[in-house]
């Protein structure tokens, strides 16, 4: 479909002041093994494209799956309709936008194709990994799950742009349920909903540990089982990346997106405590804090050479030294909000989940730095603490502020050692003082690359694939409790 | 006005499709084999708006059809695999593109092992539904817009069209459904985080009564700039409006009544269901596909019972079952979805007149809205969550002061148990109106509800 798309959007394009064609094929094969049984192998392919047109000062959009010439010819009549029935009501001036000539391309890097590996080998894997989950009888419920994808896209526009770019996604899965008495207890890799799920191919399998991972995550499940809660009162803190990369997400990247911040998403996804005068002089975390936008961080998920305005993306810092520098948008944005304030800088980041969606800017590749602290270091500072593993539950107001997130795993910390294993942890903050908490950031020795495949926003929603990567993380005086608030 | 039309969205061309794809076929090892077709198609139109103005307009023409092959054994189970594509509206094209996949799952089906757990629906059922609308142009909701909300800050969203729901197998079933809706969800903002959530859906615009919704939220923005108050952390008396009462019995529909969950001891709802604790006598719930959009088959060509009851007065009475939780479990199939997540949960009404609940509320929290909830002990049926948009405080049985966002923690199991005072007599529709991938056919029916001694934490 993408070998021909250029040849057709160029033909059927219409005379407009600008126009774009992003065409997207994505296939996607999702296969489980849930308690001993393979479950019904799901595949998917997904394909067509988004039109936009520009024209006497609105924009409008159409998306079709036909992307014959007639088709697209077609979406081009539809986007500029809308283009024109929008122009005298439109938030912003169309004609301002800037016009994008970009021409690239890329590519994840992968080391084994998911492709060489034939049905019956990946459904071998995952029964071997479902087998070591249910090592125990106490193991009432397991599943392992391999789901990957492969997503060609390719942009063009009326200026001349060209970016195709080619993405391989692999998401491993494992996760057991163990249940003793009354008490049942999940337990998973990384999240049950994926947290590792990077670009590679079988090769992220063996970076994230899948292979010989089944045995610990049902010794844990049945460990969480047995295990006390999670005991309340205010101590330190501190999270594994596989947690911290949940409060990244809630209480950095969402707050930070500029069209939330302009109030696009104050009807859905909601508002931001942030606001455009903040940038430059906000003290958003501890000195301790560095984020950074990390299109090019190796393997992780939402890794890219352009966003889908077409903007060229680079590694930029968000926060240095604790202080806000620049929100989480593209060039639409960009224009916007340089409007009312005019050294306001952004970041590629402007995407949209597929060919049926606009772009609205998104987290990508939204990393804390490591720091320069051992993780014994760390856990030898604390009195009494916990180190909290594996986000299970979010919940964060609609200005991103109030928090309140829960791990499947949490561990005491008790005169500077490890101690018991507790179950249900969970915490409480808010984000504009949370970060000034951070007293001790993870070496590189603890940092990891992780991310979501569902960061869900937008008018109509996106669920779309962010890149988290973090080191571990300590934080003082938290709100800390188990169950029972 | 008009839905607009696509091929992917007409049952003529779901047949023609059907006649051609869904024909007799057998494995590598000659066994009969079912195949079947289920479409999710839409023509929709979507129109954002930003201070209100026009901030996103499009159009999108989409079908995804899953096309299965499945194999099923003489005792029991068997074998099955499934793709879903994108079709593109011209039926030649897609007639081979689906060929294709069906010759490749069918060699596909010689590598994977049999599952014990695989039930199709024995009968060959038909149904027909096709719902006409008249819904806004882009054009005419832009200039309605702009007249209805001059000089309000409405920011919010518009989707509207038609949606299709189709399934056909080669036992010659055949379901269609085919509605044509509007869904239009905006706020207006009275400044930061106070605001007016409102929502107007149904099937046919209508311009005077978009204005008289615009006109209602409008009279609540001058209690809304009243100072907020900041309430402490601690139990409350508090009054949940329909909305709120939808978004509290979501988080329970999130796991709680599926039966695996209930098998497995991770349902949210399984203290209730082993009698550990139990509900106020007058919570009755129950799954109602008679009511709302929703399609009366599941993607896999069953028919939905019309009414699954799942709590009845207070005491767990049933669980959403689907096929393969029916037969992993040895117990009846009533045509939940593989996620076992209701589509159309209903809430019986209560006593307490609606026109009273701020009499009866008298001191206490008015709840409009809540927002991302999740459970903080699933096993208590305990979650956390915020307020948001308009909730007041309230004294003496008037609203007296916007609140300030709080988040609570609390177990639905407390507040609708011990915890319920009285239920509303006038239930509302809530239609969904997130649109994910696609847009939602789901709906909740529910009263109000007067609880005492809400937990605020934050």
């Amino acid at each position: 479909m993408l070998d021909q798309i250029e040849d057709h959007a160029r033909r059927a394009a219409p005379a407009v002041d600008q126009w774009a064609v992003r065409g997207v094929v994505e296939c996607s094969d999702e296969l489980t093994v849930r308690h001993r049984v393979v479950q019904a192998p799901i595949r998917r392919r997904d394909a067509g494209a988004m039109v936009t047109v520009v024209d006497r000062g609105g924009m409008g959009y159409a998306a079709t799956s036909d992307t014959s010439e007639a088709g697209l010819r077609h979406a081009f009549g539809e986007a500029a309709a809308l283009a024109r029935a929008v122009a005298d009501h439109a938030v912003f001036d169309a004609r301002l936008l800037p016009r994008v000539s970009a021409r690239g391309r890329y590519d994840s890097a992968v080391e084994q194709p998911v492709a060489a590996r034939g049905l019956r080998e990946r459904l071998a894997l995952l029964a071997e990994a479902d087998t070591a989950l249910l090592s125990d009888a106490r193991i009432v419920d397991s599943m392992a799950r391999l789901h990957t994808v492969d997503t060609e896209q390719l942009f063009i526009t009326g200026d001349g742009a060209r970016v195709a770019q080619h993405w391989s996604i692999t998401m491993p899965h494992l996760q057991a349920t163990a249940r003793l008495g009354s008490v049942v207890q999940t337990r998973s890799a990384a999240g049950q909903y994926g947290g590792h799920c990077q670009q590679g191919g079988m090769e992220v399998l063996e970076r994230t540990g899948f292979h010989h991972d089944g045995a610990r995550i049902a010794h844990e499940a049945i460990e969480l089982a047995s295990a006390a809660p999670c005991p309340s009162g205010e101590m330190d803190l501190i999270l594994m990346p596989d947690q911290m990369m949940l409060q990244i997400h809630e209480s950095i990247g969402h707050p930070l997106e500029l069209d939330r911040i302009l109030g696009d998403e104050r009807s859905m996804a909601g508002t931001s405590f942030v606001t455009l005068d903040m940038f430059g002089s906000y003290r958003y975390g501890s000195d301790l804090l560095n984020v950074i936008h990390a299109p090019q961080q190796a393997g992780e998920l939402a890794g890219f050479a352009y966003d889908d305005e077409g903007m060229a993306a680079e590694t930029a810092h968000i926060i240095r030294g604790g202080l806000l520098l620049r929100p989480l948008g593209g060039a639409l944005s960009l224009m916007r909000a340089q409007a009312q304030r005019a050294d306001i800088e952004g970041v590629a980041t402007t995407r949209a989940c597929s060919w049926n969606r606009p772009p609205i800017d998104r987290m990508s590749n939204l990393n804390v730095e490591a720091g320069s602290s051992r993780l014994s270091e760390m856990i030898e500072s604390i009195e009494l603490g916990v180190l909290m593993r594996t986000n299970q539950s979010w919940s964060i107001d609609d200005s991103r502020n109030k928090f309140q997130f829960g791990c499947e795993h949490g561990q005491m910390i008790r005169h500077g050692r490890l101690a018991e294993v507790v179950r249900n942890p969970n915490y409480r903050g808010i984000s504009a003082t949370f970060w000034r908490s951070l007293t001790r950031v993870g070496d590189a020795d603890t940092f990891e690359v992780m991310g979501t495949p569902h960061c869900g926003k937008g008018d109509p929603s996106q669920v779309i694939r962010v890149g988290h990567a973090s080191p571990a993380c300590q934080f003082s005086h938290v709100a800390v409790f188990g169950g029972a608030a | 006005m008009t839905a607009g039309s696509t091929p992917l969205t007409q049952s003529a061309c779901f047949d023609a499709l059907a006649e051609r794809v869904c024909t007799p076929a057998r494995s590598s090892d000659g066994r009969p084999l079912r195949v079947s077709l289920y479409l999710a198609a839409e023509a929709s139109q979507f129109v954002r708006f930003n201070h209100a103005r026009v901030r996103q307009a499009l159009r999108v023409v989409q079908g995804d059809l899953t096309l299965s092959v499945a194999a099923l054994a003489d005792d029991g189970g068997g074998r099955r695999i499934e793709t879903t594509r994108s079709l593109i509206g011209d039926l030649d094209a897609d007639v081979e593109a689906l060929l294709q996949d069906r010759a490749q799952l069918i060699a596909d089906l010689a590598l994977i092992p049999d599952d014990p757990h695989l039930l199709l629906p024995d009968a060959v059922t038909s149904s027909h539904r096709h719902d006409s609308g008249e819904l806004p142009s882009a054009d005419h909701l832009v200039r309605t817009v702009a007249s209805a909300a001059h000089g309000l800050d409405l920011v919010g969203h518009c989707a509207s069209g038609a949606v299709v729901r189709a399934f056909a197998d080669n036992r010659g079933q055949r379901h269609w459904h085919h509605v044509e809706t509007f869904h239009f969800e905006w706020c207006l903002v009275a400044a930061g985080d106070k605001s007016v959530k409102c929502v107007y859906a149904g099937t046919h615009w209508d311009d005077g009564a978009f204005s008289q919704h615009i006109a209602e939220g409008a009279r609540q923005l001058p209690l809304l700039a009243r100072r907020p108050r900041k309430l402490a952390p601690g139990a409350y008396r508090a009054y949940f409006t329909p909305t709120a009462m939808s978004a509290l019995l979501g988080v329970t529909a999130w796991g709680g009544f599926g039966a695996k969950a209930r098998r497995t001891g991770t349902s949210s709802l399984s203290k209730l269901e082993r009698g550990e604790a139990h509900l106020h006598p007058g919570l009755s719930i129950a799954e109602d596909a008679s009511r709302g959009a929703a399609p009366a088959f599941t993607p896999d060509g069953a028919l939905r019972p019309a009414r699954i009851s799942l709590i009845e007065n207070g005491r767990a009475t049933g669980t959403l079952n689907s096929a393969r939780s029916a037969r992993e479990y040895g117990i009846e199939s009533n045509g939940a979805d593989a996620q076992e997540y209701p589509v159309a949960l209903t809430l019986a009404p209560g006593t307490l007149p609606t026109r009273d609940v701020l009499s009866a509320l008298g001191t206490g929290v008015y709840v409009s809205d809540l927002w991302y909830l999740n459970y903080s002990d699933r096993a208590e049926c305990r979650f956390t969550g915020m307020t948001r948009f308009a909730c007041f405080w309230v004294e003496g049985g008037q609203l007296a002061e916007p609140l300030d966002v709080m988040r609570f923690d609390d177990s639905f199991l407390r507040m609708f148990g011990e915890g319920l005072i009285a239920l509303t007599d006038q239930p509302e529709l809530i239609l969904a109106g997130r649109v994910m991938r696609e847009r939602p056919l789901g709906s909740m029916w529910t009263p109000g509800a007067l609880v005492e001694g809400w937990q605020l934490t934050l």
